[in-house]
């Protein structure tokens, strides 16, 4: 067999592909709720439901889409350029680190300055970081997957290590936490009462700004050609180096951003378990958007509803809420592959 | 000078042997796969199924071997599954293999919540026991380290020599190797790529599957969460610091374990002044440092993560 380019990808595929991508994640899940004892209709109703059937769980799924729609940035900006950051993980928690080390008392200014200000010491962090194995890329030859992946384990140590030295709170009963932050480097909530912060608005904008930098910038027009051709692009003049350093500085401050967000407007503090894989998640998220940075937000509020929605089965249904792990990664394989097939036509010989 | 002497002890090699072995199964594991141009970061989460899939066989009343067997086709199978999506299909190996990872990481939580969903600790088996090699173990220093250990390691040095073999001296090798340098020769041949390449991703995905089982049925006796912990990542490092070359890997994976099981044995030493999590660390970062001091005479397999069209040049 061979796959031939189709000249111009038809708009029924374009939509029944990726229709059978969903249909093929619902029914392996299906067969998953199955073998755990439980009726799929029920399930995926009840994972609806706790996702979407009534306004806490709404804003339950925005509120988990924040810190996805920030490292889906992240990892959507660096897949463009072909820069294979999959340390989203890592600059996520630098991101929150350097919250906490400006906003439990240490700067006091009055909130307009404050947050500004930890919102770019954070975003310059996960900018450093993910600059190092840039550098490393583009100056020795070091395959970023190898280091960005690396730094994650380091950096996850380095902050249990800050969480029992110097950012431990003396008031913590001994837990590995942060002191919690100060009132004036807190994210205002946007509804009275209920967890959805102002990091989602953060996020969204951070989507726009994010597009417009891809589709109306030359820099967004030379991270994609360097990710269509870098062979090419050298050739056309473009300083692809220098152009994968801008693409690593803003995929770092992006995931830098979720840290920063999760701490300043959900959490109050740091703790070991602030993200249960968001940097990874947010591959999932890139890819399910095709590295469009606005349909990212929709990507991220899809992805975070499975996992509202499945925690919520889980405590009613008894099937074990790594379900919605299972359909997220399982989505992603399927829908790689009708991407793949709308592009393509599969010739049998 | 306390530091130097844990160099002499044989616990401290008897361990970087028995730390080694999982590592020297995955990276040849992995080393097959690049050297057939495909890179597989579906690599940990493979260890995570076949470390569940191993202890899982004998909890559930399988022989120790048969636990073994029941690993490496559970890898072979997610081996089948990335190998059909890259080589034919031609999807991006990063992001499949990451794909790989997840779902395989996640499925075998799953899978382990409703097969035993009221233990509070994991239920231990009776593992692999070492197994003493006459006069071979009574050697001081190398001798305990080398010879006196569980089947699985000896298994792994085995793993090491049949890799070499079969890459450099059988036509089946030769096919591998060149599906990853030079594709088209191998259609020349009137062999398919396409088979070559998924049938190297399918072997090496079964051997990282036995380096997961490694945890779960010699090294301890029980399956936990998250036990991989980077294994799989250290493995990739591994086979470029190896040079895609099967002894050289093996010399890294002994050098990194000896390294881990000497950090672990240093904290004790220093009783406490550095922080136990820069020992930790140290395994990491030495991975980066050694991909940094090979990277400039890194010569990769030319194909490795080109996808082949047939006809195509």
């Amino acid at each position: 067999m061979r796959l031939e380019p189709k000249p111009s990808p038809s708009i029924v595929h374009t939509l029944l592909y990726p229709a059978g991508a969903i249909v093929a994640t619902l029914l392996v899940a299906s067969l998953l709720v199955m073998a755990a004892g439980a009726s799929p209709f029920n399930v995926f109703w009840l994972v609806l439901k706790g996702a979407a059937g009534s306004q806490f769980a709404l804003v339950e799924t925005l509120t988990r889409a924040t810190p996805l729609i920030f490292t889906g940035l992240a990892v959507a900006v660096a897949f463009r350029a072909k820069l294979w950051n999959i340390g989203a993980e890592a600059q996520l928690y630098i991101g929150a680190v350097m919250t906490v080390v400006l906003g439990t008392g240490a700067v006091t200014l009055p909130s307009l300055a404050l947050i500004p200000l930890i919102m770019i010491s954070a975003m310059f962090a996960g900018a450093l970081l993910l600059l190092g194995p840039a550098l490393l890329k583009t100056r020795f030859g070091v395959d970023e997957v190898v280091t960005t992946l690396l730094l994650n384990f380091i950096i996850l140590l380095f902050v249990s290590m800050l969480l029992e030295g110097v950012l431990k709170d003396p008031m913590g009963l001994g837990w590995p936490q942060s002191k919690r932050i100060i009132a004036e480097a807190q994210l205002p909530r946007l509804i009275q009462g209920k967890r959805l912060h102002f990091g989602f608005v953060i996020a969204i904008a951070s989507a726009l700004v994010t597009w417009v930098i891809m589709k109306k910038t030359v820099l967004g027009y030379e991270m994609r050609a360097v990710g269509h051709n870098g062979e090419a692009a050298r050739f056309a003049g473009i300083p692809v180096n220098r152009v994968l350093m801008k693409t690593a500085l803003l995929s770092g401050g992006l995931a830098a951003l979720a840290g920063f967000s999760e701490v300043a407007g959900l959490k109050g503090n740091l703790t070991l378990d602030l993200s249960p894989g968001y940097g990874y998640t947010g591959i999932v998220v890139a890819m399910l958007a095709m590295l469009n940075p606005l349909g990212v937000i929709a990507a991220a509020i899809f992805v975070a509803g499975i996992f509202v929605g499945a925690d919520a089965m889980s405590r009613s249904a008894g099937v074990p809420s790594y379900i919605a792990q299972v359909m997220v990664a399982t989505a992603l394989l399927t829908m790689v592959t009708a991407i793949m097939l709308t592009r393509f036509r599969i010739r049998w010989r | 000078m306390e530091a130097f002497e844990i160099l002499f002890t044989t616990s401290l090699w008897v361990a970087a042997i028995r730390i080694a072995s999982p590592l020297i199964f995955a990276t040849m594991g992995e080393l097959i796969c690049e050297r057939a141009g495909v890179l597989n970061l579906g690599i940990e989460g493979i260890m995570t199924v076949g470390a569940f899939a191993g202890w899982f066989a004998v909890y559930a009343g399988g022989d120790l071997w048969f636990g073994v067997i029941a690993a490496a086709l559970a890898g072979a199978a997610f081996g089948l599954l990335h190998g059909v999506l890259t080589v034919p299909l031609g999807l991006s190996q990063h992001v499949t293999g990451i794909g790989i990872t997840l779902l395989a990481t996640s499925l075998t939580y799953f899978i382990y919540r409703i097969a035993l969903p009221e233990v509070t600790s994991p239920p231990k088996i009776e593992s692999f026991q070492p197994l003493a090699i006459p006069v071979l173990s009574d050697i001081p220093l190398v001798g305990p380290a080398l010879f006196n250990q569980t089947p699985l390691t000896y298994l792994a040095y085995a793993t090491v020599a049949i890799v070499a073999w079969v890459l450099y001296r059988t036509p089946a090798g030769l096919a591998v190797r060149a599906a990853g340098e030079n594709p088209s020769s191998v259609e020349a041949q009137g062999i398919s790529v396409t088979a070559v390449r998924v049938g190297a991703v399918m072997a090496g995905s079964a051997l990282m599957a036995i380096g997961g089982a490694f945890l779960t049925m010699s090294a301890f006796n029980s399956f936990f969460f998250e036990m991989i912990n980077g294994r799989g990542w250290i493995c990739i490092a591994l086979v470029v610091f190896g040079s895609w070359r099967p002894g050289k890997a093996l010399v890294g994976a002994i050098l990194f374990a000896a390294f881990d099981a000497y950090q672990v044995r240093l904290q004790q030493v220093t009783g406490g002044i550095v922080p136990y999590q820069v020992f930790l660390m140290l395994p990491y970062v030495l991975s980066i440092l050694a991909l940094i001091a090979v990277a400039r005479r890194a010569t990769y397999p030319k194909a490795l993560m080109v996808p082949y069209q047939k006809g195509e040049r």
